[in-house]
């Protein structure tokens, strides 16, 4: 099958789905609250999809994803308010404009903080590496409660609201993509490499040191974009947001889903937010039900749900036409 | 000139001298055997010469340029390629996709190629270029039929050969091979002599090996180098080694 119909079939595949979506608002399956819950999944589908790039694949123990995710809010928030009250032109236009441009600067500010905290800390190694992330995520939450430019400690308001439903939708399907095509290149067969074995990989060729930084980077700026996406869905920015305990959910999530699987993290974002819902009632005893579902799952699949398998549509059209042949010859 | 030369190497380890004042040239299309027993400074000449370690006294020449304080990965494009006693493999990925990691210094396209993979750009033909050579060395290899196999799903002798092959990927000027027959049953290690002799045979490329198997070394190697407590004591043909009083000394005591 040629490549270019492969890309055909996921592109409708996924157009389908966003149909199916769509229709069910219009028709009232899904209200409101229903749609915020699929949004917020969609942002953690975005953000833990990037832990899983630098947890999963290239194997570094990351543990303050929420700071990146802060910087990306709070870069594109303050940029975004600024360019609607500069911009002159139609509202549509300018939404999208507006949007792509915070989206990426908020995205670029997170990945060089990635970078400023990789070149030190990637020479470390497993729990060391996951300390100094966590303390940076922390530096990064007390930093921005002190910097009262900003906003220090107060929650950042009149953010414009630009993402909706239409608008998580299609930035899932671009990071997703993003980091799927990136994964299945020469640089994504580096960064497994480094998570397999470090020294064979330099051994081989693959400067070791420079992948860790570039994945951690990249890992940072799809961070940083799930940040400037929750700050313009809510409209505001709440900086006690941001704490250790969001990055060890976003860390569950990758966990539970598969390290080295996005269809896993796919999966898990999905459970975990319906979940997330359903014990509303028992909100205090939440981090106890995921420490259990997490302890369940060391247990009886430490691999996580997915271990590393992809779904694909494509896999499964192309196996679909193969039955259909040999049934046809037989 | 020479394909590899050593000037006086030598690396110290607190107070212990791993290895001292080794000197030793290799040519093109040599097979050189370097043997000693347990603990003789094999490995660590391995990565001496690989840039593991950085050597505290002499120097590394690969055709004429010294590549002391190169990072390893750089030793490799400089030509130098090896394999590892304890076998290591990237268990979780395809053996197809082990060998194409090798191939990682020979392309170029970028991050923007890769997430933008326009019709005819370097992406599709850099891939499909190392998409072909991969499953030609595999099948040189007879590994044809395990290309879309987990490299930890192997057999044992299979991985070692993977490994092999994986070091021959990067394409070589000298290949060292560290204790390639370690655990191996002797049809195992009959097989893997075998495939050293097709690998001099098609392949561009001297090879420095590193054994405790003596009738493997004594049986393919034209030159063999002993070394005990880090320095070498002998140099010659397998006819010499044998009957050398040092070697027969270090090796069963005196």
């Amino acid at each position: 099958m040629k490549k270019r119909v492969e890309y055909l079939i996921t592109t409708g595949g996924l157009t389908v789905l966003y149909l199916v979506i769509m229709l069910l608002i219009v028709v009232g399956v899904l209200n409101g609250y229903y749609v915020g819950v699929i949004i917020a999944i969609g942002i953690n589908i975005i953000v833990a999809s990037s832990l899983n790039l630098a947890t999963g694949f290239l194997g570094q123990l990351a543990l303050g994803h929420a700071g990146f995710m802060a910087i990306g809010a709070y870069g594109a928030a303050h940029l975004g308010k600024y360019l609607m009250a500069v911009l002159v032109m139609p509202d549509f236009i300018k939404g999208i404009i507006v949007l792509v441009s915070c989206l990426l600067f908020g995205g670029i500010l997170a990945a060089i903080a990635g970078l400023l905290i990789g070149i030190p800390s990637l020479r470390l190694r497993g729990d060391y590496l996951g300390i100094v992330t966590l303390g940076f995520g922390e530096i990064i939450r007390i930093s921005i409660f002190n910097i009262e430019a900003i906003g220090g400690a107060r929650t950042v308001l009149g953010i414009p609201k630009l993402v909706g439903i239409t608008q998580i939708f299609i930035l899932v399907a671009i990071v997703l993509a993003a980091l799927y095509l990136l994964v299945r290149s020469r640089h994504g067969r580096a960064i497994i490499s480094i998570r397999e074995d470090e020294i064979a990989a330099e051994a081989v060729g693959v400067p070791t040191t420079f992948y860790k930084v570039y994945g951690f980077a990249i890992s940072a700026f799809f961070a940083g974009i799930a940040g400037g996406t929750l700050a313009f869905y809510q409209g505001l920015i709440d900086p006690k947001k941001f704490t250790f305990m969001f990055s060890v959910e976003i860390f569950i999530i990758v966990v539970l889903g598969g390290m080295g699987s996005f269809t896993g993290t796919v999966i898990a974002a999905i459970l975990l937010g319906v979940m997330n819902e359903l014990l509303h009632a028992v909100d205090n005893w939440r981090m106890v039900i995921y420490a259990v579902v997490l302890i369940a799952m060391m247990i009886f699949r430490p691999k996580g749900l997915m271990g590393t398998y992809e779904f694909s549509l494509v896999k499964v059209v192309k196996d679909y036409i193969a039955k259909r042949k040999n049934q046809k010859t037989t | 000139m020479a394909l590899l030369e050593t000037k006086g190497l030598g690396i110290t380890f607190g107070g212990l001298r791993a290895v001292g004042d080794f000197e030793i040239t290799i040519g093109d299309h040599e097979l050189v055997g370097l043997i000693g027993p347990n603990g003789a400074g094999k490995t660590t000449l391995f990565n001496l010469l690989t840039g593991v370690y950085l050597p505290t006294d002499g120097d590394v020449l690969v055709e004429g340029k010294s590549v002391v304080g190169l990072k390893p990965y750089q030793i490799v494009e400089k030509g130098l390629s090896r394999t590892f006693q304890n076998i290591r493999l990237f268990k979780d990925m395809t053996v197809l996709d082990n060998v194409k990691v090798a191939f990682h210094h020979k392309m170029s396209y970028g991050t923007a190629n890769t997430l933008f993979r326009i019709p005819g750009s370097k992406y599709w033909k850099e891939e499909a270029d190392i998409d072909k050579k991969g499953r030609e060395l595999l099948a040189l290899f007879k590994m044809e039929d395990n290309v879309n196999d987990m490299a930890k799903n192997l057999p044992y002798g299979k991985q070692r050969k993977l490994e092999i092959a994986r070091a021959l990927a990067t394409e070589p000027k000298l290949l060292l091979l560290d204790e390639p027959a370690a655990g191996m049953n002797p049809q195992e290690t009959k097989e893997l002599m075998e495939t050293i002799h097709f690998i001099r045979e098609n392949f561009d490329v001297s090879i420095l090996l590193i054994e405790h198997d003596m009738s493997l070394v004594m049986g393919i190697c034209e030159r063999i180098i002993v070394i005990d407590y880090g320095v070498i004591i002998a140099k010659g043909t397998p006819e010499e080694i044998k009957k050398n009083e040092k070697v027969i000394g270090a090796y069963l005591g005196q």
